[in-house]
């Protein structure tokens, strides 16, 4: 029987302090009984001579001084999984909450992790198709990586997200798909989003949701993206299934982070995020991957939204360094009514390379992706000097580069969100209108592959 | 001071980093969670070292130099706690074939004898820091890392066994005679690199970028192609999947000048970004001792450290535990001298220790270090970036709009800077060709009037310039897109030989003064840039090393009948 004490001395913001314990441990799990017996959950931060510092995961209204009881568990948090987990809904705390019976656990498993060794990994490079032209054909994406969507207020950044949980596929496979959701913070309207897409789809009996709205309590999204993983990589590398992982808002979780630093009046890094926000990202984006001896594989698609769209924002800034590569969502080109509104040139899928070319999707898959992305660059600054200068002030090529440009947009990127493009449709999009300009500018692509695809035009 | 400590049941390692009175603070290079008051401490009594010794090569190692493939094989896929793990296989046998006899007298640093580690690299057995004697005992044969091969006699009769492995602490530079100033280039195969901004053997460099921008490529590009005996890569706080394509790839290489794999001449060190944040603090000096040593022995050794922004985050997260006065950004206050300290053990210098004996020799070890900085926002103008920037002699900017534009190596050629060029300029001369400082500044100049002219043609439109000028402006392209820009991932792009660099220059520079000269002598500017010749420069950089001087002379030739028909053609007309 766990020794129960009744020494809470302090409770300020999402922290508590308790005195005279004996025998606790660091990060280890609390529990505190309140006075109408309910009980909430609290992990310990800090232990000075007899006092602990827990910090609280759950809503602390009602915490008594005098009469509530704590409780520590000997334990970290742990999450029970199962299989029986898909098609259910749970608590950002792992807490069933559609109504439906508790998990009988297969396993419980700390919902910290512990790192990969690096020897341990396999390199991902099997070719997802999303079916969609502007992240198959540029930014691939591939089994195991991790790919954030950078986004902001407004965009349609989970109708995206929706669209490749509901298309993505391995081509030429037939193996275990789940999906592992989780809502950091984010309304009951974006959160329903999903839910109705993953039920249209019928995805939702392979799917599993965690939960935590934006009036659900801060503290409990550190716990929501850790407690997802958790069970997806239960998924992955225990039962074999290739999980894909949707962590939406991160920027709410960040927010988190930085009410518990300022709580703990930690030394503030850039615009108060805490100094460890690198590590604390890290620990969850990392847990992403493949593994060597483990046939399944977890995908991972944080989704975060830019504070003023500004990608240098501690959120999205760190979190480009750890992830691999970004897809950028942009409002110019959603006013345009380009759907998806991806923009490909900040976009930047970093496994690309081995995940395309002959045997995975075509052999000229790269040269063209070289190709269309440089003649883009090079047409919107074209289009640029044709706002100042006018049209007149082009010459005969960078007109046909303005004439790209505006193709590539219309045909290329955009895209219906119930359209699902094989790769090579996107491929023979990219043919057509890199045909618009002369084969003398395609230098980026090697003579046999413009022998084979490039379509004169008919004079 | 600096011991290591040994924490709890688990035997989580840690190290002392201060000292009050009777408190003694650590530094726990593993995850702590678990622990409480009560727990036992146990100081192992000696400072964070590393094995050295033969089976370095080719091995990975983690922040504090547990050996990752052998922690994989105790504990599985996961990086458990307290895992005890020595640098090197205790149970594998080397042949040790000596290089002193009976009655030699020796002193540290001297090399006793050959381990053939891989097929390209040859350990040289040294004599420990500090020791010296007369050989009384020498053995032959094959042994294990542990065992003795050398006994020595000191002068006060004392008998010393000497093995084949020893131990280093990390956190001491390895002593050398002294340091020379460095005068070689450093081929690393990379255009903008060599031809530009190219780098020292024995100097310092730091490429700093945002995100996205290429840096790890250049980092990986510059592993495979740099022309060093010894390369050691260090992943420090980077992503999990970057070291296991170095561990997928390196393997599979062919290292140019050996014709082995590039896995024969490269040690790993890699603390990932998942991985405890206090290892990370040490695995930079981890990899850098490894790299001393190496060059202790005579060798040139490049080492990588990617990235010393996630390293000096470390020191940041360590000191604000530790609450300390914050410096700029949260940053200690010893940041700067801690980066300084790092970067000045590279170098080019005298080794103690003698390798023939019969003569006296003047041996000179290289460690050249290449840091990258990812600095947040890609603004260099924090605190690591700068601190950086006192120190490195070149520095190689990344820019996130030429990587935008997939101009890689992204490298902006008007913000970096190599303080090596007029010190390189007579070697090139010598070497590849008299006027190669010319044309390498011929070029740099094309590309800094280039930007000037954009910004004309952003007011007033590309018709306003003079003809003159339109050339520039197609050579500078050409410059940038024909010669500038490498793909990484292009079998024949990927390396460019000196030479072959050369002739690249050559010929873009001779379609500008051909051009120039045509235009002078009456032809169309239209004519002039139009013509199809121009598509053979840009596909020059595909042309294979062997056959580079006959392509060379034909597009030369072609060149030059080109621009001369364009000017012919307009006098036929008027005539």
């Amino acid at each position: 029987m766990p020794r129960e004490y009744k020494t809470i001395k302090e409770v300020f913001g999402p922290l508590m302090l308790i005195s005279n314990v004996k025998d606790v441990k660091y990060d280890e799990l609390a529990e505190i009984e309140l006075e109408n017996g309910k009980c909430c959950r609290c992990k310990v931060l800090e232990i000075d001579d007899g006092n602990a510092l827990v910090q609280l995961f759950e809503n602390f209204a009602g915490i008594n001084v005098q009469t509530s009881k704590v409780r520590f568990l000997g334990k970290s948090m742990h999450l029970g999984v199962s299989k029986e987990m898909l098609g259910r809904r749970f608590s950002g705390l792992g807490a069933p909450i559609d109504g439906g019976p508790n998990i009988l656990p297969q396993q419980r498993i700390d919902i910290n992790g512990v790192p990969i060794n690096p020897v341990a990994r396999n390199y991902p490079e099997e070719f997802i198709q999303t079916g969609i032209s502007a992240i198959d054909g540029l930014n691939t994406l591939v089994r195991g990586q991790k790919l954030p969507i950078f986004s902001a207020s407004g965009l349609p950044h989970a109708a995206l997200a929706a669209q490749i949980a509901k298309q993505a596929k391995v081509r030429n496979s037939n193996e275990q798909f789940a999906v592992v959701f989780a809502a950091i913070g984010i309304t009951f309207e974006e959160a329903n989003f999903f839910v109705k897409s993953f039920e249209e789809t019928g995805a939702i009996s392979s799917t599993i949701m965690f939960v935590n709205l934006a009036n659900d309590p801060v503290i409990e999204r550190i716990a929501t993206p850790r407690v997802a993983i958790t069970a997806a990589e239960y998924l992955a590398f225990e039962e074999n299934m290739h999980v894909l992982v949707i962590l939406t808002d991160i920027t709410n979780y960040a927010d988190a982070l930085r009410e518990v630093s300022a709580a703990r009046k930690e030394v503030p890094g850039r615009r108060g995020y805490p100094g460890y926000m690198y590590t604390d990202l890290a620990s969850l984006y990392e847990r992403a991957g493949r593994q060597k001896n483990k046939q399944g594989s977890l995908t991972m698609i944080p989704i975060l939204t830019m504070p003023e769209e500004d990608k240098t924002h501690p959120v999205p800034d760190l979190t480009g360094y750890i992830t691999e590569g970004q897809i950028v969502l942009s409002r110019e080109l959603y006013q345009k009514g380009i759907v998806p509104c991806i923009d490909v040139l900040p976009s930047l899928s970093r496994l690309k390379d081995k995940g395309i070319g002959a045997g995975k999707t075509r052999a000229d898959h790269s040269d063209t992706m070289n190709q269309i992305f440089s003649a883009y660059a090079r047409g919107k600054h074209a289009k640029q000097l044709m706002m100042v200068l006018g049209e007149s002030a082009l010459d005969e090529t960078d007109t046909l580069y303005v004439r790209f440009t505006n193709e590539f947009e219309s045909r290329y990127i955009s895209q219906d969100s119930t359209t699902n493009r094989s790769v090579e449709e996107t491929l023979d999009i990219g043919w057509e209108i890199l045909s618009i300009l002369p084969r003398s500018e395609l230098t980026r692509i090697s003579d046999e592959f413009l022998d084979r695809f490039y379509k004169t035009k008919k004079e | 001071m600096f011991d290591i400590v040994r924490i709890g049941e688990k035997k989580i390692i840690g190290e002392i980093i201060e000292i009050h009175d009777e408190l003694a603070f650590i530094q726990a290079y593993e995850e702590t969670s678990g622990l409480g008051p009560g727990a036992i401490v146990e100081s192992t009594g000696v400072p964070l070292s590393i094995e050295l010794g033969p089976g370095l090569i080719g091995e990975i190692f983690d922040g504090i130099g547990r050996p990752l493939n052998t922690i994989m094989k105790k504990v599985g896929n996961n990086l458990e706690k307290g895992v005890d793990a020595v640098s090197l296989n205790r149970k594998k046998k080397w042949t040790f074939s000596p290089n002193v006899q009976i009655s030699d007298i020796v002193s540290s640093g001297d090399v006793l004898g050959y381990v053939k580690e891989t097929s390209s690299v040859i350990h040289k057995i040294m004599v420990p820091n500090g020791v010296s004697g007369t050989i009384t005992e020498v053995k032959e044969g094959e042994f294990f890392v542990d065992e003795t091969v050398i006994v020595l006699k000191d002068r006060s009769d004392n008998k010393i066994d000497i093995k084949i492995m020893h131990r280093w602490p990390v956190r001491v530079g390895r002593p050398f005679k002294e340091k020379l100033s460095p005068n070689t280039p450093m081929i690393t195969g990379q255009r903008t690199i060599d031809t530009l901004f190219p780098i020292a053997r024995g100097g310092v460099a730091a490429v700093p970028g945002p995100f996205g921008s290429g840096k790890t490529v250049v980092q990986h590009q510059l592993a495979k192609w740099v022309e060093a005996d010894i390369v050691v890569y260090i992943g420090c706080g980077e992503r999990g999947n970057e070291m296991t394509d170095v561990l997928n790839e390196f393997p599979s290489i062919v290292d140019p000048k050996t014709g082995k794999s590039l896995m024969e001449r490269t040690v790993l060190i890699a603390n990932t970004s998942d991985m405890p944040v206090a290892a990370r603090e040490a695995s930079i000096y981890t990899g850098i001792t490894i790299a001393e040593y190496f060059r202790d022995m005579g060798y040139s050794v490049a080492l990588m450290a990617d990235s010393t922004s996630r390293w000096a985050e470390a020191l940041r997260e360590i000191s604000g535990r530790l609450e300390e006065m914050p410096g700029e950004e949260g940053y200690p206050a010893y940041l700067g001298s801690r980066l300084s300290s790092f970067y000045e053990r590279a170098g080019i210098v005298k080794i103690i220790g003698r390798e023939d004996f019969s003569k006296i020799e003047n041996r000179t070890g290289i460690l050249t270090v290449i840091g990258a900085v990812s600095p947040p926002g890609g603004d260099i103008s924090e605190p690591v970036s700068q601190a950086t920037l006192r120190i490195v002699r070149v520095f190689w900017c990344l820019d996130s709009t030429l990587a935008y534009r997939r101009h890689f190596p992204a490298l902006n050629w008007l913000a970096s800077y190599s303080l090596y060029v007029d010190e390189f300029a007579y070697w090139y001369e010598t070497n590849i060709s008299s006027d190669w400082p010319i044309l390498r500044n011929q070029m740099l100049e094309l590309l800094v009037e280039e930007a000037k002219l954009e910004e004309i043609v952003k007011l007033v439109g590309v018709d306003a310039l003079s003809g003159q000028d339109r050339i520039k402006l197609e050579t500078a392209k050409s410059i940038r897109e024909d010669f500038l820009h490498q793909n990484a991932f292009h079998k024949i792009d990927t390396f460019t030989s000196l030479k072959k660099q050369y002739f690249m220059m050559k010929l873009i520079l001779e379609f500008y003064d051909n051009a120039l000269l045509a235009l002078k002598k009456g032809a169309e500017i239209s004519k002039i840039i139009s013509i199809g010749v121009r598509e053979s420069i840009s596909r020059f950089k595909y042309v294979r090393e062997n056959a580079i001087d006959a392509v060379y002379n034909e597009v030369s030739r072609n060149i030059d009948h080109a621009l001369s028909a364009t000017f012919n053609e307009e006098n036929q007309t008027y005539a």
